[in-house]
């Protein structure tokens, strides 16, 4: 096969395109340009697409002996990623951008230049497994799940699946993907694991935002209106999140408050206890389908579901109705928050996702 | 793999590398020993054949690293000396020159230093009666500065026109011929320009050496400072080896300079022609042109997709400009001109370019644009 090696400059993308020479495929490696202000420098686990970034990865495909480019993928990065995640938080809700990053820059923009180009396969350093079958492909969790990042891929198309390799799948742990690229002599082998958000080097979310959509003060309040505090700017809240708020009024039972809604037209941040947080329902549309749509979703399937790229699976039962996916968890479920992806799975495979729209609290459904 | 970016790098030229092969240990040529001065002597040879070969006085001849020093040191270098004359001027500076001399100027201006930008038309050529109007206008300017050809394109400039405004307004001028040198006549004496940047590299010489010609009378500024060589204008070890083999490689580029500029002239004449006749490719180059460039632009094409094609067809070619980070960045040459979202593609020539090399590029480049196309 002629496979495409998208190359971050990371340890695990790095050894991603070391196995696909190894297995004796002919193999490109690129690394995409995603900063529109590149020449910064690394700074421990922070920042990336640095000029930094892109010589790490030149330089692992010089010892790989493979041709390597720089592809500019800045404004479409901008557009896609950065100015959704922006939106995203204006209209109240939690993106998450590195699952929209593999949605329409890697597996979308690059994957299609591959093809284009004459590529069967884009590869990259993520850890899941797709298996290729009669039946299409099948996107499943990696081996070590401490690391599997199923989670993040869960919104790719059959079609994007079919085009993609994760040569790390199969991987143990971590551990043995930095030993390995030690033993390839790769000078990146002991590069710290990027954390945050990568076009926010600092880790600074809320300045961030605040700089892109201002930060007007505003009220925190209970479910029952009341004014129980203050806050800079409602930007950066996430449902379920309970550290950063300032409360000057303390709960009348004395038990420690959530965000339960974050209301950007009225500057409200809207509080209360975690039994609050509850929720029987969620639902979204943007569905997709990680391979063949799962024929039992349109009667209701018993799967599991997770909300968050760092939640566990709970137990839930999915059914398409329209447009929209409806999960219903087994159990009342915390902290979802609408804008992120709920994605199915049954067992380790991955039956699609959804972009939660809405949700219904617990107490609001009759039992 | 077949080589069109000779304007980046071109092939270093056999003699150049034998005599590199056989160099002999160089002492340093400022030592006063015997060593020091055979050293010396070595390097003061190369000195004077490079004036030669550039229409100079040895006195005038800088050695640098290369044309990015030179540009850096002749802009920067001008104007830090008007300033501390007391007459802090403007720099006047054509908008579709190459990087080294766009973000020494950019430098300047955040510095203080006032900048008169001037356009260029849509084939490259910068506007010779704004050029003359901006030494002016608003008081004397401090230093000009212009390519003798456009990088990119390929078109030449008004160097003539240029040079007589400069000097009727008493305005240093100049001269970015790292590009021309080489492939067009260039006797700096005669050009009336102030100052003169050229490169090794761009010759089928080594890489990382250039020279700064610096006319007797003009006011310059150092960038480094040290143990005072080359006039106090460009402290530092010198490199004899280098300017030697850069000699060597101008010497030889003279000498063929004329018969090279009419082969390479039917050769990219036959890859302009063939490629504008191929669907979404289009020109910009005016006549008169450099003769080993050969600049199209493809509408409705992704540019690092097109280099990619040709690179794997087996044809090294550029969008025009290289960055550091490797990534090809929109050309600014280009968008001056009046095009965005195209993808230039130049095709240079050189010394060990062939007929048949041509002719595979165009069998190539039709489906490589096609191709191209398609990805939109």
């Amino acid at each position: 096969m002629k496979v495409l090696a998208a190359m971050s400059g990371g340890v695990d993308s790095a050894v991603a395109a070391a196995r696909a020479v190894d297995a004796g495929h002919e193999v490109v490696g690129v690394h995409l340009a995603l900063s529109r202000m590149p020449g910064t420098l690394r700074t421990g686990s922070r920042g990336c697409c640095t000029v930094e970034d892109a010589m790490d990865a030149r330089r692992v495909a010089d010892r790989l002996g493979i041709p390597f480019y720089v592809w500019d993928f800045s404004e479409r990065f901008h557009a896609d990623v950065v100015q959704d995640f922006v939106d995203e938080y204006a209209a109240g809700r939690t993106p998450n951008p590195c699952l929209r990053c593999n949605e329409r820059i890697k597996f979308e923009a690059l994957l299609d230049r591959a093809i284009g180009l004459g590529f069967d396969r884009v590869v990259t350093g993520h850890y899941a497994r797709v298996e290729h079958g009669d039946d299409g492909p099948q996107l499943h969790r990696a081996a070590d799940w401490a690391k599997d990042q199923s989670y993040v891929l869960g919104v790719l198309t059959e079609e994007q699946l079919r085009h993609c390799w994760f040569p790390l799948a199969d991987t143990p742990t971590k551990a043995a993907v930095r030993a390995e690229a030690a033993e390839r002599g790769f000078l990146l082998a002991q590069k710290p694991d990027s954390h945050d958000i990568c076009f926010i080097p600092d880790g600074d979310t809320r300045g961030f935002l605040a700089e892109r959509l201002g930060a007007e003060p505003g009220e925190i309040v209970d479910r029952d209106g009341a004014v129980v505090g203050q806050h800079a700017g409602v930007h950066g809240y996430t449902v379920g999140q309970r550290r950063g708020l300032s409360l000057g009024v303390p709960s009348p039972d004395g038990r420690p408050r959530f965000v339960l809604e974050v209301k950007p037209s009225t500057r409200q941040l809207v509080v209360g206890p975690e039994e609050a947080l509850a929720v029987s329902r969620l639902a979204g549309t943007r569905v997709s389908h990680a391979g063949p749509a799962h024929p039992g979703l349109a009667e209701g399937l018993d799967v599991e579901v997770q909300i968050r790229a760092h939640a566990d699976p709970v137990p839930a039962r999915a059914r398409m109705v329209g447009d929209e996916l409806v999960i219903d968890p087994a159990a009342p479920l915390r902290g979802v928050a609408t804008g992120q992806s709920a994605v199915l799975y049954l067992g380790t495979r991955v039956l699609g996702q959804c972009t939660i729209d809405r949700t219904v609290a617990a107490d609001a459904v009759p039992a | 793999m077949r080589l069109f970016d000779h304007a980046a790098a071109t092939s270093m030229r056999p003699s150049v590398q034998r005599a590199l092969a056989e160099a002999a240990p160089l002492a340093n040529p400022a030592s006063t020993h015997r060593e020091g001065q055979r050293a010396r002597a070595v390097l003061e040879d190369a000195r004077e054949r490079l004036a030669a070969v550039l229409g100079a006085h040895p006195t005038e001849v800088v050695l640098t690293s290369g044309g990015t020093e030179s540009i850096n040191l002749a802009l920067k270098g001008a104007w830090w000396a008007a300033r501390d004359a007391g007459e802090p001027g403007a720099l006047v500076v054509p908008v579709a020159e190459h990087h080294a001399t766009l973000d020494a100027v950019a430098w300047l201006e955040r510095q203080g230093a006032p900048v008169r930008w001037v356009g260029v038309d849509a084939h490259a050529v910068t506007d010779a009666e704004a050029v003359a109007a901006a030494l002016v206008d608003g008081g004397r300017a401090s230093v000009a500065t212009m390519l003798v050809a456009s990088n990119e394109v390929g078109s030449l400039q008004p160097v003539e026109a240029v040079a007589d405004a400069a000097a009727r307004a008493g305005v240093p001028l100049h001269l970015d011929a790292v590009g021309a040198l080489g492939h067009v006549p260039l006797r700096f004496a005669e050009t009336g320009a102030a100052l003169m940047s050229v490169a090794s590299h761009k010759i089928g010489g080594p890489h990382g050496v250039g020279a700064l010609v610096v006319r007797r009378d003009a006011r310059l500024e150092a960038l480094h400072h040290g143990g005072g060589q080359q006039r106090g204008l460009r402290s530092g070890t010198q490199d004899a080896l280098g300017a030697s083999l850069f000699a060597l490689a101008a010497e030889e580029a003279l000498a063929e300079l004329d018969a090279e500029a009419a082969r390479l002239r039917a050769l990219t004449e036959r890859i302009l022609t063939a490629a504008a006749a191929i669907e979404g490719v289009r020109l910009l180059v005016a006549e008169p042109r450099l003769p080993h460039i050969a600049h199209l632009v493809v509408e409705g094409a992704e540019g690092e997709a097109l280099q990619f094609l040709l690179d794997e067809a087996g044809f090294a070619v550029s969008n025009g400009s290289a960055c550091s980070a490797g990534v090809a960045r929109e050309s600014h040459v280009v968008r001056a001109c009046g095009l965005t979202g195209v993808a230039p593609l130049r095709l240079s020539l050189g010394r060990t370019t062939t007929e048949e090399d041509v002719e595979a590029l165009l069998g190539a480049l039709p489906a490589a644009v096609a191709r191209a196309r398609a990805l939109r």
